[in-house]
């Protein structure tokens, strides 16, 4: 139990997938203009990393690890070289079905998500989790742990985001920092204050 | 009118509008208000009327900073005294060797003691005003905005926060660093969302590790090495701080090695009773800092560790080694960059106190958290007074549905 939840803690602040690795870039400075649109796409993060990483655990395990379809008597056969585009695939078919579960049991959740589910797809973040869980070695129960981490460590740091950048809404940038420009900085600079948890051992 | 005023009134028209110096406008107007009350006064609906303005709530903290001035002098003047007296040396090298000849390298003799220590602080906060200056004139110049005294805070905190032996060209890219990206480019003072100085601070502790860290920078004799308690502490605990003839008084009042103005709780406890009485920090934050550090602290005595001689350490060691009340009393209780709500600044204080001790106990790379504590709940502020903004709209709501 203690390793799981070190493996938790690890992934949300540690190895923080926003401001530790600069990961998921793109929709972490489009999408933190508004605290609420933040939350929102955070929160799908969290489902879509709870359900894809250990998806394409099981996927990995049974199916491209070298020797990995011994339980279909098929020996020595090695399709880690497919892993990247196989996760690729994973992620896209399950936000696609998770879309359309969401559009027909629960519509006000799909109408809270809206645009971010689409957009999780291409999200680097998304992809790194499972790319991460391959390269470590991490078993089902663990993938499961780390998705959920890592989840919601980026969507803890896309919040804190928004609402620095809602408090920078009332500071006077200058002309050719506005908008990108000093959210980037901005990035850069809590990425600094993240920098309290690195050294530590779990 | 007194001779000064006059002659600043003369000066006036170059640098109003339409005047040879007009550019120049915010260094007179920084001069001017400094050396005397600006005339404006509010008109028409003003909401919030208070006698303290901006540039005296500034004056006000600098003033508050005094105490531990005053023990950085002392101690790093009275430390270098010592790891003279423990190398065996009589005289120093260089031009601080010219001059302190004349008063002596006794650690008993106060005078000694203080004029080595002016001997490095000054330097240090010469440079930082010199170079900090130069960028917040710069910006105000070129932006059109006045130059604020927030910077003379940012400066004497700043320079406080440094080991006495940092060379000197690191001092200018640290508050650089700081007053730039720190503050200037989000528009100045109060438009910042981290702390300027302790930005400065942080970045020259990852930039220069070397000059930051270690045993060797925490006294001004080059040569001598020594860690600072907090340094023995993460080794061997209270144990080995006690072994190495530091007992808890001599870190209350301040008689350790350390970073220059960081040593004295006592002076920094001086500091923080000014602040709160004239109502410029938050006794809320201040609480709850405590109140977060004795809970984390008491929960990791109870867990215990047979490796980690730190889980052991009580809560009234760790108030009074390093940095924790220079940075409790000025840095976390900073209005600009903590939180705005009142229960948000008691969120905001527990958050610092419970970092600090979790990153001194837990994280083996920083023997001192509070720097990082700090930067580290100044970005969590902004979504703290949110939350606690929400939940007391969602509570009145509730209350008049």
């Amino acid at each position: 139990m203690e390793a799981y939840i070190n493996l938790f803690i690890k992934s949300v602040f540690i190895e923080n997938m926003a401001l530790s690795f600069f990961l998921g870039m793109c929709t972490f400075i489009a999408v933190s203009k508004k605290i609420e649109t933040a939350i929102g796409l955070g929160i799908a993060v969290v489902i879509v990393q709870t359900l894809t990483v250990p998806a394409n655990n099981l996927i990995y395990s049974y199916l491209l690890k070298e020797n990995a379809l011994a339980w279909a008597g098929i020996e020595g056969v090695d399709l880690s070289f497919i892993a990247l585009m196989a996760s690729i695939g994973v992620i896209a078919a399950i936000v696609q079905i998770l879309e359309m579960v969401l559009d027909r049991f629960f519509p006000a959740l799909y109408n809270a998500l809206g645009i971010f589910l689409p957009l999780i797809t291409v999200n680097c973040a998304i992809l790194a989790g499972s790319l991460f869980m391959i390269e470590r070695d991490y078993n089902f129960k663990e993938s499961v742990v780390y998705g959920i981490g890592s989840g919601f460590g980026w969507a803890l740091a896309i919040t804190a985001m928004a609402g620095v950048r809602e408090k920078l809404k009332y500071s006077d940038v200058p002309a050719g920092l506005r908008g990108l420009g000093i959210t980037f900085i901005t990035a850069g600079l809590m990425a600094l204050g993240f920098m309290a948890f690195s050294g530590i051992q779990l | 009118m007194s001779r000064t005023r006059q002659f600043l009134d003369k000066l006036y028209p170059f640098f109003d509008k339409g005047g040879k110096l007009e550019k120049l406008y915010p260094v007179y107007e920084m001069v001017d208000t400094f050396l005397y009350s600006p005339p404006d006064v509010a008109t028409g609906a003003t909401h919030i009327r208070d006698a303290v303005d901006l540039k005296r709530v500034m004056t006000y903290v600098w003033i508050a900073a005094l105490p531990c001035l005053v023990m950085a002098l002392f101690n790093t003047g009275y430390q270098a005294n010592l790891a003279m007296q423990a190398l065996g040396l009589d005289s120093a090298p260089g031009w601080r060797g010219a001059i302190q000849n004349i008063f002596g390298f006794n650690p008993n003799n106060p005078v000694s003691d203080l004029v080595h220590g002016a001997l490095y602080f000054f330097p240090i906060y010469i440079v930082t005003i010199v170079a900090g200056g130069l960028w917040e004139v710069l910006f105000a110049v070129v932006r059109k905005h006045e130059v604020n005294e927030g910077f003379f805070v940012s400066s004497i905190l700043f320079a406080l926060t440094l080991p006495p032996n940092t060379p000197l060209w690191q001092v200018a890219i640290g508050i650089s660093f700081g007053i730039v990206i720190g503050k200037e480019i989000f528009g100045g003072t109060g438009k910042n969302f981290l702390n300027p100085a302790l930005t400065g601070r942080a970045f020259l502790y990852f930039a220069y590790p070397a000059s930051m860290s270690g045993d060797a920078v925490w006294t001004a004799i080059d040569g001598f090495s020594g860690a600072t308690a907090l340094g023995l502490g993460a080794l061997g605990g209270v144990d080995a701080i006690k072994e190495a003839g530091i007992s808890w008084w001599q870190t209350f009042f301040g008689f350790e090695r350390g970073s220059l103005g960081e040593t004295s709780t006592l002076a920094c406890l001086l500091g923080a009773a000014f602040l709160v009485y004239t109502r410029i920090a938050s006794w809320r934050i201040i609480a709850g800092v405590m109140v977060g550090t004795i809970v984390t602290t008491v929960i990791l005595n109870i867990i215990g560790s047979n490796t980690n001689a730190m889980f052991a350490m009580p809560w009234y060691w760790h108030v009074t080694l390093g940095g924790f009340a220079f940075g409790t009393a000025y840095m976390a209780t900073d209005p600009v960059s903590a939180a705005h709500t009142n229960v948000g600044r008691w969120i905001f204080g527990i958050l610092i106190g419970f970092m600090t001790v979790l990153i001194r106990v837990i994280n083996p790379a920083f023997p001192e958290g509070i720097m990082l504590a700090i930067l580290f709940a100044n970005i969590f502020a902004p979504l703290i007074d949110y939350v606690v903004i929400k939940a007391n709209i969602s509570r009145r709501v509730r209350r008049y549905a």
